[in-house]
């Protein structure tokens, strides 16, 4: 094989085909960037998930004037549940301690707030998380319970929202990866095209098949590499700009967030399905309108 | 070198067979002319050599190997040791002379060394020594046929097909082109050449085969163009 020589086969097709190739890339890039927005987001949802399976999913808060007997009573009803893991209990003093801790970056709010205005709590962990609505509806109405947060109620929104997310940048990464393989197919059609005279000749004086197809499918793929590169820059900006910034203001530290190796992480596979792609349809395209 | 054994073509598109039981040998080192009017079967003939085209019927060996039992990959391998030439010379126009030759030899891997080497002897023989860096619009037809030539014969095949070669040329550029032709045959390369030029094959007196509606009409050694004349 002489690379050089395929190579610059490559660079002439490049340039003579510029405004294609340029249209190529920036398909190539929105596609993939929103393909890996995409995987993101849902590593995102799955971080968040872990995170919150792992914790409290119930809050019982208790009335100001509770007695022992009824903390006891609301107690033996919560580890009678068969839904129940296990109940921890949060005095007044232990829920003042963590809310200075989740408001530390709010200093007014905790000067302003007496610790004895925070209520005692049960916490409650739960077997399946989402059984939250029987055990809330078990110790509401008893005496001594002031209010039963479920915080998984809350978090479904969030995961709603991030799921729609995810799923509304699956579909234009759809939409746009369809545009970039049809784009590919026409411009490794016409450029087989505008080279048939050269395929020809190689045809004739016994060039392989590999030789001659190989300037079409790297062209095209070295595309798809720049389009991946970009749309991997993009991750970059994504995370730093939507998780980091977004989400983190948003939702501050009741979240956890994916870091930068879920992005390092996500780049190869990106690059690598931008190449697949485009090489693949174009060599599909070759063995149709290259008679080799 | 090259033999046709029972060969039958039809093209989906004809009713009537292109080539019809055409049966013929052709050996190595021979200068054959295959003549006939358009429409009976010479460029068929030659790609069917050149395995462009499966024959319907028959079997067709060259430089003995059987076609039919050729697999797709080893074509190229048949084709290097077949030079061919056409009537519109089919050069590339961006290209220099020196590097539309080189190109048939860069589209097989030849290594760069080889390539510098063989490209201007090559190009010496036909005539070309000196016009290296013109492209294929400031060359005459003669001229541009020659590159042709040169493309054909610079990997040394041992089969050189022309079809027409002469057939966009005046007769005195002709001769030039049938001499280089004869010089290439006598380095021991068989040469089938398809024409309709009648002085060039009466001139040559060199075996024709005659194709009418695909048929083998005539097989003559050193022979003219057409008995009725």
């Amino acid at each position: 094989m002489r690379w050089r020589f395929v190579l610059s086969e490559m660079a002439i097709g490049l340039r003579r085909n510029l405004s294609m190739t340029i249209a190529t890339i920036l398909t190539i890039w929105i596609a993939l960037a929103f393909l890996g927005g995409a995987w993101l987001f849902n590593q995102q949802i799955n971080a968040t998930k872990d995170y919150w399976f792992g914790k409290i999913q119930i809050s019982v808060f208790l009335t100001k004037d509770v007695t022992q007997p009824e903390r006891d009573a609301i107690r033996q009803q919560l580890e009678a549940l068969p839904q129940v893991d296990k109940v921890f209990y949060e005095s007044k003093s232990e829920a003042y301690i963590h809310f200075k801790d989740q408001f530390k970056s709010v200093p007014a709010l905790v000067k302003n707030t007496d610790p004895s205005a925070l209520p005692e709590s049960y916490r409650v962990k739960l077997k399946d998380p989402k059984k939250f609505a029987i055990v809330a509806s078990a110790v509401q109405n008893m005496p001594g319970v002031d209010q039963v947060a479920a915080e998984a109620q809350a978090l479904k929104k969030i995961f709603k929202l991030f799921s729609g997310l995810r799923n509304g940048m699956l579909v234009v990464a759809i939409a746009i990866l369809l545009a970039s393989i049809l784009l590919i197919f026409n411009n490794v059609r016409l450029a087989a095209f505008s080279r048939r005279r050269e395929t020809g000749i190689m045809r004739l004086v016994g060039a392989s098949d590999l030789y001659i197809q190989a300037p079409f499918i790297l062209e095209i793929t070295t595309s798809a590499l720049i389009g991946g590169i970009l749309a991997s820059l993009l991750m970059f900006a994504i995370k730093a700009v939507i998780v980091d910034h977004g989400l983190k203001s948003a939702f501050g530290g009741i979240l956890t967030y994916i870091g930068w190796g879920a992005v390092w992480g996500t780049i190869p596979y990106l690059i690598l399905a931008g190449i697949l792609i485009a090489g693949v349809t174009a060599f599909g395209t070759l063995q149709r309108y290259l008679r080799v | 070198m090259i033999r046709l054994q029972s060969v039958t073509k039809t093209y989906p598109s004809s009713s009537r067979p292109a080539l019809d039981d055409v049966s013929v040998e052709i050996e190595k080192g021979e200068f054959v002319f295959l003549v006939g009017q358009s429409g009976s079967g010479k460029s068929t003939f030659l790609r069917l050599v050149l395995k462009e085209e499966k024959p319907s019927r028959g079997q067709i060996w060259v430089a003995g190997k059987e076609l039919s039992r050729l697999s797709h990959w080893k074509v190229p391998a048949l084709r290097r040791q077949i030079g061919t030439v056409f009537q519109d010379f089919r050069l590339l126009p961006n290209k220099t002379v020196r590097e539309n030759v080189a190109f048939a030899l860069e589209v097989i891997g030849k290594p760069r060394h080889t390539i510098a080497q063989v490209v201007p002897e090559v190009l010496d023989l036909v005539g070309l020594a000196g016009k290296e860096e013109r492209m294929p619009d400031e060359l005459s037809g003669g001229e541009q046929q020659r590159v042709a030539v040169a493309r054909a014969f610079v990997n040394r095949p041992m089969i050189l097909l022309a079809d027409e070669p002469t057939g966009n040329l005046d007769p005195t550029t002709s001769v030039g082109i049938m001499r280089l032709l004869d010089r290439i045959n006598r380095t021991g390369t068989t040469v089938v050449m398809a024409t309709h030029d009648s002085h060039i094959v009466d001139s040559m007196r060199r075996r024709v085969i005659e194709l009418e509606s695909g048929k083998v009409t005539r097989d003559q050694s050193r022979g003219v163009y057409g008995y009725a004349r």
